[in-house]
């Protein structure tokens, strides 16, 4: 009798283990076929590249060319409306599509930024460099198309300028010279693509001066990232260019944000197989996870790059900090630079104190896609921290979203009397750089803006804020639970008005709780003390 | 004193397999639970979730099989409470368990449960644990509570709500344990609830102890 009772019990034990043991495998095996990654996968099968064009043979390219204007005019031969469409770009005009009559959002506008402030009008010529002109001509010069469709990037300035040095001479080594400086501007000129990462990066990688100064999640690392960098960029994955989710129509290139989000709905592929790329969901769909996964139930409130972006600037250092009031200060009576750990400078005389970080947590905002941006013609209050530009959102917009940003912080001027913004001209031979003047160089910047200024500055504290969305992780380095449901300074710890099950608690029914445990402790202790005395009294009686 | 007692099959298959299994499902859904609280790391936040969110869903599907169990066997009436010898049993816990008097109201087939008993497991069973159970359910499904038409819900105040259950729970299962030690042996009891067998004292049965006759019996 016994033992066919034990086998019985012993079976419905080991079908329960059993059970729970293909269960966990089964779970396994499907989160290996995540929806929204196989949805991705179908989404983004490998493009063979073809095109009907090559453009090495066509006799326009041939020719030769003594000016980056002649260029464009090949171009344009056949591209007809190419120039056009892109002269009504953010990428050409630098202003904001917002109409405002009163304040004009954009670089070439009056927006500011905490890096070099002001590109002041496009009067701050270095700005130019990164403006898709010819010879950094801005939007009186011509298109330089090869800048995001040049696979060859050559120094035009300086090729156009040394051919016409030597052209027309009679020595032969010149000629030599001449016929070589062609040779490369043709092949360069021959050698078109669709944009890839490096285009892209040739000024986005490099915003705010230098490597990796501005985004954090954008830097030359993300020029050959491997994929445990970026998992949709990894030169071992899947090799995305910037173009795969930065979709274009009219050479408006899909993604910028400033007070209009990047995407108007959150819309897949399977919904509108025409959708811009730009947003996560577009090929991942709003509940990517396994079914039943948890963190499905998340995707309605926190964006998908709060988790799967645990880290940003995990190759190369990004600035963090960048104090312009420290700048002035002279080495032996000479400008001088300092450089710190990572190898990048910590103090410039011309550009003041700044500090870099690498493998950086993001701090998380509630975000609905817009950025709010002040300009030179928004008052501030100098005596707490200005924030020069804000992720726009809140719990109760039901459009927002808890999102990551790079928070950059630093110290700029600001006109005491009238309680805005400066924005001082620093390059050129009025600019800061050259005459370490803040007084000069603020009214240069001023007049080049029409915009008044009072003549009595100081320095106050701002950030700026920018939305980290590249250098997505593979998957197992994805944000785990316990880093944001904790009470103990969590990823959350600052996101306040919901409760959120982990990180808060009602204080005092944990009190009495506790209170109401300890006294059925104590009460059963003492219960069973008695019991235990008095029994042993009992049977000596 | 063990010479006087009488082996009865109090508590049948069903009875023991539910006991022993909502208490494995409570154990663990209090120790999960509270992981997910922040009280201890024990087995990580998010394995914490899914354990509970299975278990407190499984919880809820196998009370319908005892709510059913319980209607269908007439069981309940083990659960109707009544105030006679409330006061003796009351009295015998507190002061004649430490005399060695003999328990007021021996356990019978047909009662199993004392007058307190009675009192505390319908509380517990009618009030505690669906409260528990519902609270539960809703915290489950916060991502519904729009489609619900609960989005007026307060996550916190529910929150609130479900950790009062828990601690409550906790507060019964001390009590629970310890007071299953006063039985004729320290295990006497827990024996009785693996093996179904109790061993009781011959007594007369109290006449509200009898079943209530049913009117329509099949």
């Amino acid at each position: 009798m016994m033992p066919i009772r034990w086998m019985r019990i012993f079976c419905v034990v080991f079908v329960l283990c059993a059970g729970a043991v293909l269960a966990q495998a089964a779970d396994e095996a499907a989160a290996e076929s995540a929806p929204g990654r196989t949805m991705a996968r179908q989404a983004t099968q490998d493009v063979q590249g073809w095109t009907t064009v090559d453009h090495s043979r066509l006799d326009a390219l041939k020719k030769p060319f003594a000016s980056g204007k002649q260029v464009t005019e090949a171009c344009v031969s056949c591209h007809s409306e190419a120039a056009s469409q892109f002269h009504q770009t953010i990428h050409w005009t630098w202003l904001g599509t917002e109409p405002d009559a009163e304040k004009r959002m954009g670089k070439a506008g009056d927006s500011l930024n905490n890096f070099c402030i002001s590109a002041n009008n496009m009067q701050d010529k270095s700005c130019n460099a990164c403006h898709p002109s010819w010879n950094g001509q801005g939007t009186e010069g011509e298109v330089n198309c090869l800048v995001c469709h040049g696979r060859q990037q050559i120094n035009w300035t300086e090729a156009f300028d040394d051919l016409n040095a030597f052209s027309g001479s009679d020595d032969p080594e010149e000629q030599q010279i001449v016929a070589d400086i062609q040779a490369d501007i043709q092949q360069a000129v021959q050698s078109v693509i669709l944009p890839a990462r490096e285009n892209c990066g040739s000024c986005h990688f490099y915003g705010g001066g230098g490597d990796g100064v501005k985004h954090g999640d954008l830097d030359s690392s993300i020029a050959q990232p491997p994929k445990s960098l970026d998992v949709h960029m990894g030169v071992d994955g899947k090799n995305f260019q910037c173009t795969r989710c930065h979709t274009t129509v009219r050479h408006n290139v899909a993604g910028r944000i400033y007070s209009r989000p990047a995407a108007a709905d959150r819309k897949s592929l399977i919904e509108d197989d025409l959708t811009a790329k730009i947003t996560c969901e577009s090929c991942h769909s709003a509940t990517p996870h396994k079914a039943g996964s948890k963190a499905n139930d998340h995707t309605d409130r926190v964006a998908c790059q709060s988790c799967h972006i645990p880290l940003f600037a995990r190759q190369n250092p990004t600035k963090t900090w960048w104090d312009w009031s420290k700048a002035g200060t002279l080495q032996d009576g000479k400008k001088y630079n300092e450089k710190g750990e990572f190898g990048k400078e910590v103090y410039m005389t011309i550009k003041g104190e700044m500090k870099w970080e690498k493998d950086v947590k993001p701090e998380y905002f509630w975000f609905n896609g817009s950025m709010n941006t002040l300009t030179i013609k928004d008052f501030i209050d100098p005596e707490k921290i200005v924030a020069v530009s804000a992720p726009v959102g809140s719990r109760e917009d039901k459009n927002a979203r808890i999102f990551p940003f790079k928070i950059h912080g630093g110290k700029q001027p600001y006109d005491t009397v009238q309680k805005v913004l400066l924005a001082p001209m620093l390059s050129g031979k009025d600019g800061y750089w050259e005459t370490l003047d803040w007084q000069n160089a603020i009214e240069k910047g001023m007049q080049a803006l029409n915009a008044s200024y009072s003549g009595s500055f100081d320095f106050v504290e701002t950030t700026y804020a920018f939305p980290i969305t590249h250098m997505v992780a593979p998957r197992d380095n994805v944000v785990r639970c316990a880093e944001c449901h904790t009470g103990q300074g969590g990823r959350l710890a600052s996101l306040t008005g919901f409760y959120m099950p982990g990180r808060d608690r009602t204080g005092w029914i944990d009190t009495l709780g506790w209170l109401a445990v300890l006294g059925a402790l104590a009460g059963v202790a003492l219960h069973g003390l008695g019991r235990a005395f008095s029994r042993k009294g009992g049977k000596e009686s | 004193m063990a010479e006087n007692l009488t082996q009865i099959y109090l508590y049948t298959r069903y009875e023991r397999f539910w006991h022993w299994f909502q208490a494995a499902m409570i154990v663990v859904l209090l120790i999960t639970g509270f992981e997910v609280h922040g009280l201890f790391r024990l087995v990580g936040f998010d394995l914490a979730v899914r354990v509970h969110n299975f278990v407190g869903i499984a919880w809820l599907i196998a009370f319908a099989f005892f709510v059913f169990w319980v209607f269908t066997t007439g069981e309940w009436r083990q659960y109707v409470p009544t105030t006679q010898k409330m006061f003796a049993v009351v009295r015998y816990y507190a002061y004649g368990i430490f005399r060695g008097e003999a328990h007021p109201v021996p356990k019978r087939k047909d009662a199993k449960h004392n007058p307190l008993q009675r009192l505390v497991y319908l509380m517990l069973a009618a009030t505690l644990l669906p409260v528990q159970m519902f609270s539960g359910f809703l915290y489950w499904g916060y991502n519904s509570w729009a489609d619900w038409g609960l989005d007026w819900l307060s996550l916190e105040v529910l929150a609130l709500v479900h950790m009062a259950g828990a601690f409550s729970i906790l507060v019964f299962l001390v009590t629970h344990v310890y007071m299953t030690t006063t039985g004729h042996s320290i295990f006497a009891h827990t024996r009785a609830m693996i093996t179904g067998w109790e061993g009781i004292e011959e007594g007369e049965v109290q006449d509200w102890e009898r079943p209530v006759k049913p009117t329509c019996e099949t």
